[in-house]
Formats: structure tokens, sequence, C-alpha cells
């Protein structure tokens, strides 16, 4: 298949469309917003729906609305508009909606700074919103995987009728990349008989709500919504490794962070350091189990943690992954700096002669 | 074979799209590239820069520190990058616009008359392409049919006129190498 050269958002906005997706709505911010001015040309080319809503929070209820009438929907943002979505995802989860949520992540808290970061992943895998929901995280570390994740996503969306998140982050929005446009595995759907498409000759009307004023009913739909969590948990762990077989230093990483570790593992080989990448994809649910196993193999003598954010967030999972059998160490920059193979290099050493 | 290179320059002058022409050819090449703009404020009228590697192996980090070759289209792009480049790289410098020399000894300094190249061709938009013409002479990591098919690909329809004063700058621009 022939490889193009695509920016990484216009590659992600081309991949929503050939994923069926019926409905864009979004608002425009740096470093993604050829999201939406990609689909604000090409959507209406395919008879399909892009909104530039007044503001993030109306987009986000625009995805409600059309998700609660059965179109694919998906918006997508940065940082600082992912946080003002955070209502609207809760209440899609509350009402168990699918829509795709891209977050094309730059540094915070606050306004921040535009560049990369990676300062998101609490608020992605434990919900900014109220209550006790989950959304699917899938975190792709070059342009190819976000292509291919952004049309899976639609499909893990609809099969659980949940939301899920695509998390870049600034650098892979903005680069580009050869990419093959290859057919993304479709997966077998239930029907959107839920949808609220008029009445059919059916003895009930659809409701799309998240409101139970009887805290019992709360509590079952609560329990119905645990168990579908645990359906994914079992179903949709993802991660990838490289050189681990014989590694005795263990670098954990996702996104941008994880292929610039593969270039500091070449370095860290050719200086005699055996050194592996665990990269977990799906963020959460996260890959634990593999962690954990691959951290209890003898050669492993270290854990180095390398993420764009100040102390590390993903570490959290890391160590529930790892159970403390082996020591992890930490390399990280927050606002949009980006992590170095030379830092890399150093810190990966230093780890592993800490370790002995 | 990896090529890290970094091309810096105003905003206009053609350094992204150098950058996006070497990775095209490389791509057409069969070679593994990616290319990283920087991005932000300082794209509006400043100094502009991007990020190019070509290798034979899939790319791990898209950005680096020390590019093999530094493409300078402006001074304060000379001034920032200079130090950075490998023991051993290539400097390219826009001569039309930097008076400034390469000072490190151990680079191979080659000085492009981008704009005076452009005029006499004709169009003074092409520098950039004479630029490229530099870089591909200098280090014959891409085959000169590559740029001048992607030169006619670029150019198609009511543009494709444009087609031999591209290919002419691009000629000029390799023939600054000796």
């Amino acid at each position: 298949m022939e490889k193009e050269l695509w920016k990484g958002n216009e590659a992600i906005a081309e991949a929503a469309i050939r994923a069926g997706c019926d409905c864009f709505f979004g608002y425009p911010i740096t470093p993604q917003s050829e999201v939406p001015e990609y689909l604000s040309l090409h959507m209406p080319q395919h008879g399909k729906t892009f909104v530039q809503a007044e503001s993030e929070v109306a987009a986000i209820n625009m995805v409600y609305g059309a998700a609660g009438s059965g179109m694919r929907a998906m918006t997508s943002s940065s940082s600082p508009g992912v946080s003002l979505k955070q209502e609207g995802i809760t209440y899609l989860a509350g009402a168990e909606l699918p829509a795709v949520i891209v977050n094309c992540m730059r540094g915070g808290p606050g306004l921040g700074t535009i560049q990369p970061a990676q300062g998101d992943y609490f608020q992605a895998t434990r919900g900014g919103g109220n209550g006790d929901y989950r959304t699917v995280v899938l975190a792709p570390s070059n342009i190819q995987e976000a292509v291919d994740f952004v049309q899976e996503a639609f499909d893990i969306a609809d099969q659980y009728r949940n939301p899920v998140v695509v998390l870049a982050d600034g650098l892979i929005g903005q680069m580009m990349e050869p990419i093959e446009w290859h057919d993304v595995p479709k997966r077998k759907l239930p029907a959107k008989d839920w949808a609220t498409t008029g009445r059919k000759g059916r003895d009930h009307h659809n409701i799309i709500n998240s409101l139970y004023i009887d805290p019992n009913e709360c509590d079952d739909f609560n329990a119905h919504l645990a168990k579908k969590y645990q359906l994914i948990k079992e179903n949709e762990v993802r991660w990838d490794t490289k050189d681990t077989d014989d590694a005795e230093l263990l670098i954990t990483a996702y996104g941008t962070p994880a292929r610039i570790v593969l270039t500091a593992l070449e370095q860290l080989r050719a200086a005699g350091v055996k050194a592996g990448l665990f990269r977990p994809i799906s963020l959460w649910p996260f890959p634990e189990k593999p962690l954990h196993d691959l951290a209890g193999q003898s050669h492993i003598k270290a854990i180095l943690d390398v993420e764009m954010s100040i102390d590390g967030q993903m570490i959290d999972d890391v160590r529930l992954g790892v159970e403390g059998q082996k020591p992890i160490s930490y390399l990280g920059h927050a606002g949009g700096v980006i992590p170095t193979v030379d830092e890399m290099v150093e810190a990966g050493k230093k780890a592993l002669k800490e370790a002995e | 074979m990896k090529k890290e290179i970094i091309i810096s320059g105003f905003g206009g002058q053609g350094g992204l799209a150098i950058g996006k022409n070497l990775a095209e050819a490389g791509m057409a090449e069969g070679m593994n590239v990616t290319w990283a703009p920087s991005y932000g404020p300082e794209m509006r009228g400043g100094t502009a820069n991007c990020s190019v590697v070509l290798s034979d192996k899939p790319v791990g980090s898209p950005i680096f520190n020390h590019p093999t070759e530094l493409i300078a289209m402006n001074e304060p792009s000379l001034e920032k990058f200079e130090a950075g480049v490998v023991p051993g790289g290539i400097v390219f410098v826009n001569s039309s616009v930097v008076t400034d020399k390469v000072s490190r000894p151990d680079l191979t300094a080659y000085y492009i008359p981008c704009a005076e190249i452009a005029d006499e061709v004709g169009n003074p938009k092409v520098g950039n392409m004479v630029m490229l013409g530099a870089y591909v002479a200098a280090t014959k990591v891409l085959k000169t049919e590559t740029i001048e098919v992607m030169i006619h690909e670029m150019f198609t329809g009511a543009k494709a006129k444009l087609v031999p004063l591209n290919i002419e700058a691009f000629h000029r621009g390799m023939a600054c190498i000796r």
C-alpha cells in the first residue's frame, strides 16, 4: 500500500471521516486546530455535519445530542478545552452514549502553554467529571496509530456505549509522517435500538438520561456500569514492548516520549546497557498484569518511567502494576518541554546503578 | 543512514517547505521520515524552524538537539543552532540574508546566495528550491530525479508552468556545491 505524508491533526480528522463519523462539533485551540479546520472543509463534502460551536461546553453537549440520536459523533480539543468538556463527558458516560473525544495535550495547568505535554493523564484515566465512570483511553505514539485508533475508537464506543478518549499530544498533532490508509478491522456492533430516533411503532419512547431519583435505582445503574467496565478491562487492554527479553533496565512510557525512548534504547544498547520499553497503549484499562509479569522477570533490575509531566502521572499506574517488585525512578518535564534522548540515556544508567 | 536536519528561517522564506520537500522526497525513495515544526507565537513574524529525519530505519525521536545538517535561512537561525550541530556536520547558510560566517572550524560551510539566484532565475519565491538543490548536491542523500518528479507533482494544472522555473532554481542550487 502506498505511503502518504500526513500531518497528525489532519490525519486524525480524515480518520474520523473514514470511520463514518456523522457529526463533528468543536472549537479551535492550538495545537489541535487543524482537526476542525480539515473537517470544516471535508465533512460537508461527505454529506456530514460540521459545527464550530460557540464554546467547548456547547460542542460536547452537541456531541451528547447527536450521540443520543444514534449518530457517530466526535469532538476534539486540547487540554484547557478538554477540561471544559468534562461535565459533558460524565453525562455521556452516565447516559451510556458512545462518542469519541480527541485530546492533543499541551502544557498546563490553566492555560499553560501550547507546546506538547502529558499532564492530562489523570483527567483522562480517572475521569475529570463527577461520579463512578470510566472512559476508554487510547494513546497513540505515532501518526499511523493515531489514525488507526481514531477509527477503532468509534467501534469501541459503539460496542460498549461509552465515550472513548484518544489521548495524543501537540507533537503528534503538529508533525508529519508517512502513513498507510489500511483497513482497520471493523467490529460486529449491536444495533442502536436505544437511540432517540422517534417511536416508530414501539410501545415506548426511548429516553436518554443520567438522572435517577431513587437511590436504589442509581445504585443498580452504577452496578451495571461497573459490570461493563469489568468487561472492558477483560477485553480492551493493549500494550507494546521493545527489546524486553533480556532487558535489565525497563523504561515505561506512552505517546510521544515512548517513540523518543526507541532512540534512547539504541544508544543505551550501543553503550552496553540492556534496555527495553514497556509501552501502555490503553491507558484505561491499564495493562497492569502484563507489566506486573514483566517486572517480575529476574533479568529486570530497575524501572524508569518517562513522561511529559513534572512528577509523573502514569507512574501511579506503573507502581500499581509493578507492586514493589523492582525500584522505579522517574524522568519528566512539563510545560511543553520534551524529554531528550540524552536525558533518557543518563537517567536510565543512573536508575540501573542505583538498583545495584 | 540517518540524517537529522534543522531548517530555520523567517516565516515566508520557505524553510518549512524545504523540510517538507526533503521528507516527501525521502518517503518517495523508501526512507523512514518525519517532519516536526516548531509551532507557536514565533511563527508570526519571527523565526520558525522544523526538524526532519531521513533514515533507513524506523524513526524514534522526531526531534533532536544535534543536527547532522543545519540550513540557516536567516541570521538568528545560525546563531541559535550552529553550536548544536554534530562535529563534522554541514551548515548551509543563506548568504543573501546572513552576513555572519560559520565560526566552528570542524563544520563544512556552504554559502548559498538564495535570493540573488532566485532573482536571476526570474522569481524571488524559488529561493528555497535553490537551497534544496544545495542540500541534495552536498549530501547526495536524495536522487536528483526524485526531486524533479516531486516538483512535477507539486505544480499541476494552472501551476504547471512553474515547473521549469523550480527545476532551474534547484539545479542552480546544486551548482553552488563544488
